[in-house]
């Protein structure tokens, strides 16, 4: 991460300093801190909106178990239900 | 303070001081990319690049614009940019850079410099290097990934020694299965799985797979794999091991979330010359080679043209055969005519076509272009769906009006 943060200085845009901003709503705040340690949060604002929220569970899940995000299930939670209700789409009926 | 608080405190402060950048759109861009994406994409210039269409920065995935596929050999300057994993090595940590190769199905191991690269026989390989979800932010209906639109590829002159001649130096055993390639950008955090990808045997051995160490006669640029990455002609980019450090000769296949989990289409549903049977299953294989598809750069959706007529401009490229034919439509594909193809790079190469319309009457036209390949391979008229949005090779529907 010091390594690229390190490149993004040279670059126009300096990473984190530039991280987008995602639509207020409830568990904001632990949305950015667990998903902002690994990407930025374009990969949110860029998958929408069309996931449904079935979708971002397992996308949340993945994030845990195939990447090893040290998430727990309470932020988990937290983290699936704020996309489900400002960056999804309705589940198909 | 740990990461996380620092994190969150530098977010704060950005906020405060509000926004002050110029926002920079791209001069086009798909209108069947998610609304999310429009939104996001902007245009950035990278250390040592053009301004390319920023996905994201962190890591950074950053497109080609649609106007460079107007010329069959994508300038270095352009080339997209394409990482998993955020932790990025700097010019200057890869200047003590050396390449490991050995493996359980090697008779040795053995460490080699940049020098070491440059005194085998060079081989030089004209191809395009395509990420595999290339158009998948085109894919209906939309799949969560990087939504790229048509840029997520370029083609370069690589150089560089033959895989098979590095290989030698290390001696492959009988019973070697697959050859693992790992590279020097990894994960931010140790829980994550490093990128590592394998090659079969076979496909590893093949003449045209090269350790490049230059594209276009000059380094590899930073960020496109400095100063040597594995070159796949034919094979999708997933392959081509950026900033590679290990070649491992193994007698087993490669198991991770790379191999297993990610990278893979329906079995059966693109069919391949040169199956991958270390890797496949029955319900999947690995995406391996690419499907013969075609590009227009030129006109893009909405130009305003005139009477005097345009030339319709793109690039055609396949798995490995060759383009035999592109033919373009006015009509959105209703009648199609042959363009001409301009001169033949190689056949892992793109295939520049040209379409000049004379004059033409006013009115509305949709254009789309249509490549065929040397085994009678041609683009599909609907696509297929497969859930990480691969290999989308539906003709463009481009509509421009004449006035």
């Amino acid at each position: 991460m010091f390594r690229y943060l390190a490149l993004a200085l040279l670059s126009a845009a300096p990473a984190l300093a530039d991280e987008p901003t995602l639509k207020p709503g409830p568990g904001r705040d632990v949305v950015q801190a667990s998903c902002a340690t690994c990407h930025t949060l374009s990969y949110i604002r860029m998958n929408s909106v069309f996931l449904t929220p079935d979708v971002w569970k397992a996308e949340v899940a993945k994030m845990r178990t195939a990447f090893g995000a040290p998430i727990d299930d309470s932020a988990a939670d937290t983290i699936v239900k704020y996309l489900s209700e400002t960056y999804a789409t309705a589940p198909k009926s | 303070m740990n990461r996380r608080q620092m994190l969150t405190g530098l977010g704060g402060a950005a906020l405060a001081a509000g926004p002050a950048r110029a926002v920079d759109k791209p001069f086009w861009l798909s209108p069947q990319l998610p609304a999310g994406t429009r939104e996001e994409a902007t245009l950035e210039a990278l250390p040592g690049k053009q301004k390319l269409i920023r996905l994201t920065d962190r890591p950074p995935n950053y497109e080609t614009p649609i106007e460079s596929f107007r010329t069959p050999i994508t300038p270095n300057d352009e080339f997209f940019v394409r990482y998993h994993l955020a932790d990025i090595p700097l010019m200057d940590q890869l200047n003590g850079w050396s390449l490991t190769v050995g493996g359980d199905a090697a008779e040795r191991q053995v460490t080699l410099s940049l020098d070491d690269l440059r005194g085998f026989e060079q081989m030089e390989v004209a191809a395009v290097c395509q990420c595999s979800g290339n158009r998948r932010g085109l894919s209906t209906p939309h799949v969560p990934g990087v939504e790229w639109g048509y840029g997520a590829m370029g083609n370069a002159v690589w150089r560089g020694p033959r895989l098979k001649d590095v290989l030698a130096k290390a001696g492959v055993k009988a019973g070697a299965a697959e050859v693992w390639l790992n590279g020097a950008d990894g994960p931010v955090l140790p829980t994550t799985p490093d990128f590592l990808k394998s090659l079969p045997m076979d496909k590893a051995m093949a003449d045209e797979v090269i350790v490049a160490t230059m594209m276009n006669g000059q380094p590899l640029p930073h960020l496109n794999g400095y100063p040597a990455r594995i070159v796949v002609p034919g094979w999708t980019a997933t392959y081509w091991m950026k900033h590679v450090t290990g070649i491992q000769v193994s007698s087993k296949p490669l198991e991770n979330f790379w191999v297993k989990a990610a990278y893979r289409v329906p079995a059966g549903m693109f069919p391949v010359d040169r199956p991958f049977p270390t890797q496949d299953n029955e319900k999947t294989w690995p995406i391996t080679e690419m499907v013969v598809n075609s590009v227009i750069a030129d006109p893009v959706g909405g130009a305003r043209l005139t009477a005097a007529g345009f030339t319709i401009e793109g690039v055609a490229w396949d798995r490995g055969h060759g383009i035999r034919q592109v033919e373009v439509s006015l009509d959105g594909g209703k009648s199609w005519k042959p363009a001409a193809l301009g001169k033949d790079l190689g056949r892992f190469a793109f295939r520049a076509f040209s379409f000049p319309t004379g004059r033409i009457e006013a009115g509305n036209y949709v254009l789309s272009s249509r490549a065929t390949n040397n085994a009678g391979e041609t683009q599909v008229d609907t696509l297929k769906f497969n859930p990480a949005g691969y290999h989308n090779n539906v003709p463009q529907q481009i509509p421009v009006t004449v006035a």
